[in-house]
């Protein structure tokens, strides 16, 4: 067995170490907030802290929140507390400024930062943090071209699709209802009597209800989240599909829209801006790489683990506008719809290629992520789009 | 009370929890908070919850949830009809308006659903949150409240402090996301299948007279059955279900006759494709490499 962690003398107490864990945990994709660390102090004096089992059972049950953070855990646990897993090494502290910021002392900072560093070759080799050092450099292999100069999007798009696009978007937005709910709430017209309205208002006429309040089912409406495909294959089609996103933008508050490449980016903001031609400029900055290659199951994994997680609940319509033409493996595509879809959404892929005798390629993307689609439907004009009305409103 | 005591507590109960899930237990109510149990359908969450109780010598209050769970079947609701009545007798006997009121919203007219129930027993129960992935999102917001505050708001009687706080059990199978803000507030324990001895145990634990033979062979053949490439992978249930139509059956070794065994398999695997993915040959050696 390990030998424990020693800590350095000047340590503060079991309070701080506690807390150097937490960074360590948080440093690992852990989402933990201040009240962990009280609970967890807390917890220590209803059991034998001394036995390093019995503790590591304790803060597993306190830290973790779902089945991979428990199947992450214990290598963190040992990555910290047992040594990393090794019987002898020299910890030389370096104080390396990016664990600073979950820390309000130096010290803290000292105690937590070699283990920390340890974890993530043992126990986390190919954790969230890893993959988003790749993306955020948006490197290519070596076949395909990494599109990196600039394109103005001004001169694909223009202002009157946008104002065209944006009319299309308001529709389509109002044609998609949630009609699942099975709750009931007061209305005018409804299917059932509002019983709790009847005894109030029978109070006044002795017992006798003389006017029935009905109660219906309350329709909310959907949230659409478009992710739509910029790669080099969609070039033809970027026009159309991203005034519809600046439309949809200017037309839904809730919205929110997300191209990707190689990586994925959050166009929301941007596209929000009251300038139409301004937004398209801001747009231009962001989409580094617009034209290149795709990576369409990263780039959907990422979406599904970061964005995905925040802002796509039951009530959201996931719209991915893509051809399904991916430079890597399609099989990352299908893994990440069906973890999307597990948020309770609805799936709906848009792609211009659809009926193409060519299309071939990539039916075996296709295939895979069919299962979890809710809709597929070719779509490469505005009037296309447009058509979908009513489909939208089946959903 | 250790987390070791509870563990034996619970075998006494028949439950054979593993270290981390008594840990969780223990945990759980030494500091008063919710515990959130997570793992595939039947591996006994829900059982956890029961035996617990029945530990403790407590009552159990379960909820379950479904889609559009809503507050009047959950917390509360007025019993109308009865209301309703006694306006009519109220008026007819000259009774005021204003005593009325409040006599037909008091707690003769209430009636309890689980989480109010469970925060006005005079002994701490159990309360089991089943499946809480099944309802919906707007259910986990009503939920956040009273599993913090422990108390309850009507607004025609004002707010129910809980006289007792239970010890809430929350089970989920992943049918959808929980929030992180749920997540958050409660302990966590994921309840895998069982290993083989804990399952040799479990086996022996409900079915003291099954022989040596049997019991490996059986644990051996659903562990085994588990790594094949199933939809619905058998749980513990399934595994004692199968035990109880050999035992029923007279089978003495699983390998005996291959037709009965077949036959069996409708105990452990409930859909056609799992059925398909197990001929008899598979079936066979799955049997012969367990005993």
């Amino acid at each position: 067995m390990s030998i424990v962690t020693k800590f350095a003398a000047r340590d503060p107490g079991p309070a701080a170490r506690m807390a150097g864990f937490v960074a360590h945990l948080r440093d690992n994709g852990l989402r933990l907030g201040v009240g962990e660390t009280g609970i967890a102090l807390d917890a220590l004096t209803h059991i034998n802290a001394a036995d390093p089992n019995d503790a590591r059972r304790a803060l597993k049950s306190i830290f973790t929140g779902c089945a991979e953070e428990a199947a992450q855990f214990d290598g963190l646990f040992n990555s910290f507390w047992m040594n990393g897993g090794r019987v002898k090494t020299r910890v030389t502290p370096t104080v390396s400024p990016s664990l600073n910021k979950n820390t309000h002392s130096s010290r803290d900072a000292d105690t937590q930062s070699a283990p920390s560093s340890g974890a993530g070759d043992i126990s986390a080799p190919d954790g969230g943090e890893g993959e988003a050092e790749s993306d955020g450099e948006g490197k290519l292999v070596a076949t395909d071209v990494a599109n990196l100069f600039k394109k103005d999007l001004r001169d694909i798009v223009r202002p009157e699709d946008i104002a065209e696009a944006e009319k299309i978007a308001l529709r389509l937005g109002a044609a998609m209802r949630d009609r699942r709910s099975r709750r009931r709430k007061a209305a005018r017209k409804g299917d059932q009597i509002h019983f709790r309205k009847v005894m109030r208002q029978s109070l006044g006429t002795g017992g006798e209800p003389f006017a029935l309040p009905k109660r219906h089912r309350p329709e909310r409406t959907l949230r659409i989240t478009a992710v739509c495909d910029v790669s080099g294959s969609m070039t033809v089609y970027s026009r159309i599909f991203l005034a519809f996103l600046a439309g949809l933008m200017r037309a839904d508050a809730r919205a929110d829209a997300y191209l990707f490449h190689t990586r994925l980016v959050r166009i929301t903001e941007a596209l929000r801006d009251k300038d139409a031609l301004r937004a398209l400029a801001r747009l231009s900055l962001l989409a580094d790489g617009f034209a290149g290659g795709s990576k369409i199951g990263e780039s959907l994994d990422r979406f599904a683990s970061t964005y995905g997680r925040k802002f796509v609940d039951n009530r959201t319509v996931v719209m991915i506008l893509s051809d399904g033409y991916d430079t890597q493996s399609p099989d990352g595509i299908s893994d990440a719809l069906a973890r999307l879809k597990k948020r309770g959404c609805k799936i709906i892929w848009l792609n211009p290629l659809k009926g193409w005798d060519g299309y071939e390629p990539t039916a075996r993307a296709m295939a895979g992520a069919l299962p979890h689609l809710d809709l597929f439907r070719a779509a490469n004009t505005l009037d296309d789009l447009a058509a979908l009305e009513p489909e939208l409103a089946r959903l | 009370m250790t987390w070791n005591t509870l563990q034996t507590a619970m075998a006494e109960q028949g439950y054979i929890a593993s270290g981390d899930l008594a840990m969780a237990l223990h945990l759980s109510l030494s500091l008063g908070r919710p515990l959130l149990l997570e793992g595939a359908a039947g591996v006994g969450k829900t059982e956890v919850a029961r035996v617990l109780a029945a530990a403790q010598d407590t009552q159990l209050i379960r909820l379950q949830c479904y889609e559009g769970l809503d507050a009047a079947q959950a917390i509360y609701e007025w019993n109308y009809q009865r209301q309703l009545l006694a306006i009519r007798a109220a008026s007819e006997d000259g009774e005021t308006g204003k005593s009325v009121e409040t006599r037909i919203f008091s707690d003769e007219f209430l009636l309890e659903r689980p989480l109010l129930k469970a925060i006005r027993q005079p002994k701490a129960p159990v309360l089991l949150i089943d499946e809480i992935d099944r309802a919906d999102e707007e259910f986990e917001a009503y939920l956040l409240e009273i599993l913090s505050e422990f108390q309850i708001t009507i607004p025609e009687m004002g707010t129910i402090t809980a006289t007792t706080r239970p010890m809430v059990i929350l089970t989920a199978n992943g049918t959808r996301d929980l929030s992180d803000a749920l997540r958050r507030r409660c302990l966590y324990a994921h309840v895998p299948y069982p290993d083989h001895d804990t399952e040799l145990s479990i086996l022996v634990t409900r079915y003291p007279d099954i022989t040596d033979l049997l019991c490996a062979q059986i644990v051996g053949f659903v562990q085994a059955l588990r790594k094949q490439d199933l939809e619905k992978k058998p749980g513990i249930a399934e595994m004692l279900d199968f035990a109880a139509a050999l035992m029923g059956l007279g089978v003495a070794d699983l390998t005996a006759d291959p037709v009965i065994l077949q036959a069996t398999l409708a105990t452990l695997l409930k859909t056609q494709m799992d059925r398909d993915a197990v001929p008899t040959e598979i079936a066979q050696r799955l049997a012969g490499k367990a005993a």
